[in-house]
């Protein structure tokens, strides 16, 4: 129990110009933090340059909690790609392969079809009532790096939040007593 | 300095490093491999070929597909994900690529195949452009990493063609 009484002698005899110290260091790891994600945006392209796999549909190339890293450049879609698009209604973002490409002449405009590898049949079902084909604003990124298993950090977090206030609640806690 | 606290964080800080390092190799370790595939891919028959009834050309094949992609396989590799694409242009559209036939191979022991099949998607043409139509035949692979980046490539056969009738 020792060190408990330590940490309370430390909160105890903060001054005031150890408070700010602090708070300016805190503030400094949150705006790194936000740095490191929005530069990742604008070297990739993509509006969210990591995505977490949801689902078990890319079995077994792509199993719940991998990570992928997008990348989202001119280069026209092709087939077999891995892109991850949004379908109007729906809020989750699908990382799904192309199978089917058909490029307009005159404008330049796609028409992609996708399918889940680990899926039966293609995405025709999961797309909005009567849509057919997905087009280039659908698109958020391609996959062009995998990562595995570390996205299950944030699967558990999102799924019991508990842990993620108790992590918070005690990075915070050592941030205060720390001493330097 | 010495606490439990900052030997714990040391320790998890180093592992976690070292990890990320590995990794990094593994992943720049698979530019060392020059893969060389070989494939070979012939249309048996033409089962069936006809208008739709709202106006798109589609076909039935059999396919015979050989394909040896066993260079392609390192320590890194998790599977390859491989399949075949007609591809071809119509008057509209400057590329069409319509899937014919995919598979995933998920070792070396499985990489020198041969299949005998018909297409496993539907070969629809955005249209009705497909009669007489010369197509290629792609053959492409998209390796799936343990972890790191991943790789993809082609063998384009060109030199096929559909009937000048519905049959």
């Amino acid at each position: 129990m020792g060190w408990v009484g330590d940490a309370v002698e430390s909160i105890k005899s903060l001054q005031i110009r150890q408070v700010l110290l602090q708070a300016v260091s805190l503030g400094m790891i949150v705006t790194s933090a936000l740095i490191i994600w929005k530069g990742l945006m604008c070297v990739t392209g993509s509006e969210s340059p990591v995505v977490v796999v949801l689902s078990g549909s890319m079995e077994p190339g792509f199993k719940r909690g991998d990570i992928l890293f997008l990348h989202m450049s001119k280069a026209p879609i092709r087939a077999g790609e891995i892109v991850v698009f949004n379908v109007d209604g729906r809020e989750i973002p699908i990382v799904h392969r192309v199978i089917k490409v058909h490029e307009r002449k005159d404008t330049g405009e796609v028409d992609v079809l996708t399918k889940g590898d680990n899926n039966f049949g293609d995405d025709r079902l999961l797309y909005a009532q009567g849509q057919l084909w997905l087009q280039r604003h659908h698109i958020m990124g391609r996959a062009v790096g995998f990562l595995p298993y570390v996205g299950w950090v944030t699967i558990i977090m999102t799924e019991k939040p508990i842990i993620k206030y108790l992590l918070i609640g005690a990075l915070g806690l050592l941030v205060v007593t720390s001493k330097d | 300095m010495h606490s439990f606290g900052y030997r714990a964080n040391a320790v998890l800080t180093f592992a976690v490093t070292i990890l990320a390092v590995m990794c990094t190799i593994a992943s720049l370790s698979d530019n060392l491999n020059v893969p060389s595939p070989t494939a070979d891919v012939k249309v048996l028959n033409i089962n069936w070929f006809q208008k739709q009834p709202h106006g798109n050309d589609e076909v039935s094949l059999t396919l015979n597909i050989s394909a040896n992609l066993q260079s392609m396989f390192t320590w890194n590799t998790k599977q390859v994900f491989v399949f075949l694409a007609a591809e071809y242009e119509t008057q509209q559209n400057s590329l069409n690529q319509v899937s014919l036939w995919d598979g995933i191979i998920p070792s070396k022991e499985h990489a020198k195949f041969w299949i005998h099949t018909t297409n496993k998607y539907r070969f629809t043409d955005q249209g009705s452009n497909l009669r007489g139509k010369e197509f290629n035949l792609t053959l492409h692979w998209h390796v799936m990493p343990k972890t790191g980046k991943m790789f993809a490539g082609k063998i384009v056969m060109p030199g096929y063609s559909l009937p000048e009738e519905y049959r």
